[in-house]
């Protein structure tokens, strides 16, 4: 018998693959279908710190507009007695989830700053969660503001949440640090109980037509997987907190790799999307039958079985490697490689 | 028993009492009385139960007429009911008040009194709308403060169970529905006890039922019907005793003794005022005051105006009563005295021979008038009243508060009299609309109110604009009961919350020596006294004021406020006027924000209480210099160069000072000249747009949408640039057939709202940096001056020749003069893009007729009046008649102008031997059709004149009269969807069903924004709305296709922001058009929710998802054999919630009832969809099918 079970922030996972944060989790139906499909855990949408800031500011705005201005019209909009512009909404969704299921929750809240808002972790907690996913994306605009300054902003989050909760706190982050190990070691050491690397960085578009910034968000590809591998293979060994992979996990073979170089659970959101929720199972269909395939009993027996450490040229997830990539491609194709080498250079 | 203390308005205390006492209400929004209404519509949704423990049925209706009619029902068939309403509205439910009280039917209407429009709409407080229903049968319960507002609506709702007369309980419309005020609360168990259990019973038991069968409302003939009229006198001569009894079992109650007369003042008076309403409680003030100084006078308060009892009347006044001056708050023309006053008259002459007189002899009568619309009634003129009873010859009619020079009946009063108590704190604030300033206000009469042992009132003055307005709020505070209903007149404190208000009026006048003032200054406190107008320098040194600044406007920017200043102000109030220790005020500050935000979120919550607490880091006093500095000077209220009238009448009024005006300033039959809104710069907007020349593509699109005209375009000869000032801009014209000439885009800099929708529909973009655009918002300080030269400058330019332009287009239709400026519509308006458009292209040849609404408000409202004239001094001429009416007003224009045409023709063609054959001809047959045939018809008349000027025969000295009337007139019927789809539907289907050649402009909102955002039947389904809260659960009506269905109406649906040449096509095709055209314009409006800087995106949403789908009906393709709808914009390509989700209208429900929202946005959906389904259907049906026009609706339709 196969055991495909794994832990992660101290949760005993029955298989490694779970649901990272996405819309669909907004419908209580999917999270059971998600259940039923085989997940092991479900990472719920996010609750975005901005969100509720934007929504109650424009609300007070909205109905503060044009009022006390004029004798017959002193406000145009009813007052109502209860808005739900808080977490309570987001509380209760925590709990009707866990009524529903029986696989871990994990709540997720989206912010960047310390305040008050980051109490809303614990409020989840009270809620029902297993745990907590801090997905903390700080984009730096200042060009005066450093990059330890930046990562001391992580910390100072990190530690102000995991100073309130019980359960156990993951940290979902960008691959976007100059050092991403040492900023890693940083976030590990203020706390975090996991990493989940990494958070895909929505990048926005230009219409040619009218000249405006459009918001653009694509599916992850497999191929989004490699920069992950690379730095949780890099990273295996070295932390306290346990790691998960999100982002470009797609198939069968993309959870395996995941394991191989380290990570404690694999996370799928695009291929839901993509290809419906009944896809986790066949996921772990093909994944139960690649390990009888290859003889391996336990996933257990796979974790950080490729990561750098483990592997008998390391310079595979090094700059070398990287060298050697460039020169192939450049056999083939030299005017391609100027190019790359010019994107990379950015 | 233990009462609560509310401080609340007396709209809330009526509809308080009429709420727990009532289970069907029915109401129609009319200012002031809306609130009750919406109060009740509130308690209602969140199921407040009344005494009964069922939740009150509130119904809106149509119009007032359709809320008595329904209330008229209700209580025929046993339910209580009430209504509350207002001025017209009132009118409106008279034929079934004559009904409810001739079948003795108890009930109670709550009216907040208000002037009835004569010459003049107002919708201020007086007696005419309830003196109008004196002979109605309806007793008449008076209440002259917040308090007794409450206590009497509860004295008529236990009189009319007991009399069976039904009640109409009035207090002073704003004096008393607006004014906040501590008041006692009467409890469940109060009003319990003054509503008797079995007297409900007996009233169920008289309605009709199936079980005991009844018929009421018979037909009666001569034989019958006067002796069954007579037959209800006992209840009428029972009545007042009734209401006596209840106002004795209240006092047992709560210990508040009212009488049908109430006499205050020494008892052995000589001189006595008999008068009821607000006014009265100046009048005690007075009273008090002089009696306590040994002069024999008094008051008697008017309680139950009808019916009236002469022996009350005469057993309440003291028996040394020599003289009475009787005050009316309205004006009977033509009587013999006004209606209180005959009365009262009648009333003495009656009771001094009956037997239970204490007179001995008739006093000398005299009847005064006062207070029409708001006019201030104070201490003061009281005491001139006073004063003219003791003289030997009174006035034997006059009125007080006014200066009337032409007949010479005003009293004159001492200006310095004042009774005001010197342990009562007043404090006077001057805000700028939606500054936050009077809700801060409310909020520290709550705070005093309900945390300390003061008494509490506040009134507030708003202003005639609906954007950039002041707002004045007057607070008084003090341990003795307030009276004073009138404006503070001498205050300890003064805030003034826009530093640009001490350029134009003196807020310091209210000031008393030694008073604290409050600046909002951009100025350190060092700085400011350099930036103060001399003058106000001086009066500060004068009257020894103390005086502090706070930097609100840039706290306010850091703390995440915006341009909300009213935590920053409210605190500085508390920190520095001692009403409160300050820590007691700050927490109490915090408490309520707390309390007011919460349900807001948190960050709303916390950013107001980073305002209170940067608010006291930032405030300081100013060290008063001894002496003046400086040479700042108050601006002018208008320029030099202003007409006369604008100088001697408009000036005055915009200054402030339009009550010192005297009678003969004012025309006699409320005519005024047009064009008087561009003397009165306004200089509202911090950021004004800057054009771009290089970068313009001369499109015409920021002039088209720029609410308030303040965007001109003009071509002209290049020559003229010899003359320009300095920094006048102008690019050479992207017209071919304009090439040798010069183009300038020009901004009135002082006129511009600074809203940004010409900005934001700029399609022009620079390619080195797309943020810049052809027209762009700087701020305007640095602008001012130049630009308003420049903008002089362009006034002078030529308008362009428009026989030249091709219409059809909108960069050439901007070049036309808009006969439509500077209007008082909110910043960023929606409505008033068309309005100006239309004025545009036909304004020197129309009449407009235009219901009341927002349009009839900036569109007429005084100081200035918006419509304007061309170089030739041609322009809309424009009325208002009523809200209901406007349709049938408007043909009653389009009748009487035809008939002139008709006449003139008549009279040419018999004066062709005069005249001249061809001129004749001409004439009668010249194509007017476009503006070609217009400007030579024009030029023909000026012939025609000339030939016949002189001639004294009747025929060519009438033609002279009406020869103009051969270029065609064109009527626009204008207003909101409010008067279109609801009180006004009945007229206006009538009047296109009519068929004459007349073009109605409907200004959809989708909402009554004028009266501040009830629903009507276009509020689309899901929509939160007054009357609405928990979402519109119907579909919005479909004006159109019910328009449509009579195939001789051309009918359009537009929206500027969607398409702007399909909107300027159908203004174009609906004049055309020789028969009825209905427009319906898509409006946005601030009730919508949202910021109107995006006014035409969203509008451009509207059209993409399908909510507003863009169409024209035009009956003359039918007779060229084609199909007459075309459907202008495309089948729905965005999901509807692209443009719901942005409108806090919808939103709103998103975030209070998630479910709900869902449900009705899933059936929103629907509704665009077959919507569009049914309109792709009639556009594709064959010809000849649109005969049957209606078998396809119902046939697509009935699928659904």
């Amino acid at each position: 018998m196969i055991d495909l079970s794994t832990d992660y922030l101290g949760l005993h996972l029955k298989n490694p693959v779970v649901v990272s944060s996405s819309p669909l989790q907004r419908e209580i139906d999917n999270i059971r279908k998600m259940e039923d499909a085989g997940a092991a855990a479900v990472v719920l949408h996010s609750l975005f710190e901005e969100q509720i800031r934007l929504e109650s500011e424009e609300l007070d705005r909205s109905l503060n507009q044009g009022t006390e201005s004029f004798a017959e019209s002193l406000n145009y909009l009813p007052d109502l007695d209860k808005y739900n512009l808080g977490p309570e909404p987001y509380l209760e969704h925590i709990a009707k989830a866990k009524k529903s299921v029986g696989i871990p929750i994990i709540a997720s809240v989206n912010g960047v700053s310390t305040g008050g808002w980051t109490r809303y972790a614990k409020m989840m907690e009270s809620a029902g969660a297993d745990a907590i996913e801090l997905n903390i994306y700080y984009m730096p605009t200042d060009p005066e503001v450093g990059g330890a300054s930046v990562e001391d902003r992580y910390c100072d989050v990190v530690k102000q949440v995991k100073s309130l909760l019980h359960v156990p706190l993951a940290v979902k982050l960008s691959p976007f640090f100059s050092s991403i190990p040492n900023a890693m070691n940083k976030i590990d050491r203020a706390g975090a109980d996991g990493l989940v690397l990494f958070n895909r960085f929505y990048q926005p578009d230009i219409d040619l037509e009218t000249l405006e910034i459009t918001p653009h968000l694509d599916l992850s590809s497999s191929q989004e997987l490699r920069l992950r591998l690379n730095w949780v293979a890099i990273l295996y060994g070295h932390l306290h907190a346990d790691m998960a992979i999100t982002g470009g996990v797609h198939t069968a073979d993309d959870v395996l790799k995941s394991m191989m170089v380290g990570a404690r659970v694999a996370m799928m959101t695009s291929a839901l999307l993509e290809h419906g929720i009944s896809h986790i199972g066949n996921t772990l269909r093909d994944l139960r039958s690649w390990m009888e395939k290859h003889e391996y009993e336990s996933i257990r027996l796979m974790l950080g079985s490729m990561a750098r450490r483990a592997v008998p040229n390391p310079s595979g997830f090094e700059r070398s490697n990287y060298m050697k990539v460039l020169g192939s491609y450049a056999i083939e194709d030299a005017d391609f490689v100027g190019d790359l080498a010019v994107k990379d250079s950015f | 028993m233990n009462r609560s203390m509310v401080t609340i308005d007396g709209n809330e205390a009526a509809a308080y009492i009429a709420y727990q006492s009532s289970e069907v209400i029915a109401i129609y929004p009319i200012t002031p009385a809306s609130p009750m209404g919406e109060w009740a519509d509130e308690w209602a949704t969140k199921g407040r139960p009344n005494l009964w423990g069922t939740i009150p049925t509130v119904v809106e209706m149509q119009s007032e007429a359709g809320a008595a009619g329904s209330l008229h029902g209700s209580i025929q068939a046993g339910a209580l009911g009430t209504t509350f309403t207002s001025s017209q509205g009132l009118l409106l439910m008279i034929p079934n008040m004559y009904k409810i009280a001739g079948e003795l039917t108890p009930t109670v209407i709550h009216v907040a009194a208000r002037a009835l429009a004569t010459h003049a709409l107002s919708i201020f407080g007086d007696h005419s709308d309830v003196m109008a229903c004196r002979q109605i049968g309806f007793a008449m319960l008076a209440s002259n403060s917040v308090q007794e507002t409450m206590d009497h609506a509860l004295i008529a709702h236990a009189a009319t169970l007991e009399s069976r007369v039904p009640f109409l309980h009035f207090f002073d419309g704003f004096r008393t529905s607006h004014e906040i005020a501590k008041v006692e609360q009467l409890t469940l168990d109060d009003i319990r006890d003054m509503i008797d259990e079995e007297l409900v019973r007996t009233y169920r038991l008289r309605s009709l039922s199936p079980d005991r069968p009844v018929l009421r409302g018979t037909a009666q003939n001569p034989d019958v019907f006067f002796q069954a009229r007579e037959a209800a006198n006992p209840f009428y001569l029972d009545c007042p005793d009734t209401v006596q009894k209840a106002m004795d079992r209240f006092a047992s109650l709560t210990g508040r003794q009212y009488h049908l007369f109430d006499y205050v003042g020494s008892p052995d008076a000589e001189r006595v005022i008999i008068m009821m309403g607000s006014g009265a409680e100046a009048a005690e003030e007075a009273v008090d005051f002089l009696s306590e100084r040994g002069e024999r006078v008094g008051l008697l308060k008017v309680r139950l105006y009808r019916p009236f009892s002469v022996e009350h009347l005469v057993a309440s006044l003291p028996s040394a009563v020599k003289s009475i001056a009787v005050l009316d708050r309205t004006k009977e023309p033509g009587a013999t005295g006004d209606p209180l006053y005959m009365e009262i008259v009648t009333a003495l002459v009656e009771g001094l021979t009956g037997d239970q007189t204490r007179l001995t002899s008739m006093p000398r009568v005299i009847g005064g008038r006062y207070g029409l619309s708001s006019k201030e009634f104070t201490p003061a003129m009281a005491k001139a009243v006073f004063e003219e009873l003791g003289k030997e010859k009174p006035k034997k009619h006059f009125t007080v508060g006014i200066i009337d020079d032409v007949t010479r009946m005003s009293l004159d009063y001492d200006k310095d009299f004042s009774t005001e108590s010197d342990d009562t704190v007043r404090a006077v604030f001057y805000g700028l609309g939606s500054d936050g300033t009077v809700g801060a206000n409310k909020n520290s009469i709550k705070i005093i109110g309900e945390d300390t042992e003061f008494h509490a009132q506040g009134y507030f003055v708003y202003d005639s604009k609906k954007a950039g307005a002041m707002t004045v709020s007057h607070l008084r505070f003090g341990p003795k009961r307030i009276r004073s209903s009138y404006l503070i007149e001498r205050a300890n404190f003064v805030a003034c919350h826009q530093f640009s208000f001490v350029e134009h009026f003196n807020v310091l006048q209210l000031a008393q020596p030694g008073a604290v003032f409050l600046l909002n200054s951009p100025f350190l406190s060092g700085e400011v006294w350099a930036h103060l107008p001399t003058v106000m320098q001086e009066e500060i040194i004068r009257k020894k004021l103390r005086m502090y600044v706070i930097e609100a406007d840039k706290v306010a920017e850091e703390v995440g406020m915006g341009r909300r200043i009213n935590t920053i102000m409210q605190t500085c109030f508390f920190a520095i006027s001692g009403v409160l220790p300050r820590e007691q005020a700050i927490a109490a500050i915090k408490k309520a924000i707390g309390k007011t935000y919460h349900k807001r979120g948190a960050s709303v919550v916390e950013k107001n209480f980073a305002a209170v607490d940067a608010a006291l880091a930032h405030l300081h006093e100013v060290q008063i210099p001894a002496q003046p500095s400086g040479s700042i000077s108050m601006q002018p209220p208008v320029p030099e160069s202003a007409p006369d009238f604008v100088k001697r009448i408009s000036a005055r009024i915009v200054a402030g000072d339009g009550d010192l005006l005297p009678v003969s300033a004012f025309p006699v039959d409320g005519t005024f000249p047009t064009g008087t809104a561009r003397w009165e710069k306004r200089n509202i907007a911090p950021d004004v747009p800057v054009w771009d020349e290089q970068l313009c593509i001369q499109c015409g699109k920021c002039v088209l949408v720029c609410p308030h005209a303040v965007i001109r375009a003009k071509v002209y000869d290049p020559a003229l640039l010899a003359e320009a000032p300095e920094t006048f801009k102008s690019a050479k014209p992207k017209w071919k057939e304009f090439e040798q000439l010069s183009y300038t885009l020009q901004v009135a800099p002082e006129d511009c709202t600074g809203c940004g929708l010409c900005v934001e529909v700029c399609p022009a973009r620079s390619k080195s940096e797309v943020k810049h655009k052809a027209i762009n918002m700087q701020s305007q300080p640095p602008l001012r001056a130049s630009e308003c030269v420049n903008w002089e400058f362009f006034l002078t330019l030529p308008e362009t020749d428009r026989q030249q332009l091709k219409l059809g287009q909108v960069k050439d239709a901007q070049l036309l003069k808009p006969l439509f400026e500077f209007s008082g519509a909110c910043a960023g308006c929606g409505e008033t893009p068309y309005i100006k458009l239309m004025t545009q292209l036909f304004g020197d040849r129309v009449v407009i007729a235009n219901a009341t609404g927002c349009s009839s408000i900036y569109g007429g409202n005084l100081p200035t009046t918006p419509y304007t004239v061309n170089h030739e001094g041609r322009g809309p001429a424009w009325s208002n008649s009523l809200f209901e009416d406007n349709a049938e007003f408007g043909l009653g224009l389009r009748l009487a102008l035809d008939k002139q045409e008709e006449y003139a023709r008549l009279l040419l063609k018999g004066l062709s031997p005069l005249v001249g054959e061809e001129l004749v001809r001409s004439l009668l047959e010249a194509d007017l059709l476009a503006e070609t045939g217009i400007g030579q018809q024009r030029e023909r008349i000026r012939l025609l004149k000339d030939k016949i000027v002189g001639t004294q025969t009747r025929e060519a000295r009438d033609l002279a009269v009406v020869a103009d009337s051969l270029v065609p007139r064109s009527v626009w019927i204008i207003g909101g969807d409010g008067w279109a789809y609801d009180i006004g539907f009945g007229g206006l289907d009538h009047v296109l069903a009519y068929g004459s050649d007349l073009n109605v402009l409907v200004l959809d909102t989708e909402v009554y924004s004028n009266t501040g955002g009830q629903r009507s039947k276009a509020t689309p389904r899901g929509a939160v709305a007054r009357f609405a809260s928990g979402g519109k659960e119907t579909a919005k009506k479909d004006l159109a296709l019910m328009a449509m269905s009579y195939g001789s109406v051309y009918v359009a649906r537009v929206a500027m922001g969607g398409s702007d040449t399909q909107t300027l096509k159908a203004f174009e095709e609906a004049q055309a058009y020789k028969g009825p055209s209905l427009i319906i314009a898509f409006s946005h409006c601030v009730a919508h929710g949202y910021d109107l800087v995006h006014g035409m995106e969203q509008q451009k949403l509207a059209v993409q998802t399908g909510y507003w789908p863009l169409f024209r009906y035009n009956p003359d393709l039918q007779r060229e054999g084609k199909n007459p709808l075309q459907l202008d914009s495309r089948a729905p390509s965005l999901p509807l919630q692209k443009y719901m989700l942005n409108e806090t209208r919808f939103n709103i429900l998103n975030h209070a009832d998630a479910a709900s929202a869902k449900h009705l946005l899933g059936e929103a959906v629907d509704d665009v969809h077959s919507r569009w389904e049914l309109y792709e259907k009639l556009a594709s049906l064959p010809p000849g099918d649109m005969r049957n026009f209606g078998k396809a609706v119902l046939e697509t339709t009935g699928a659904k």
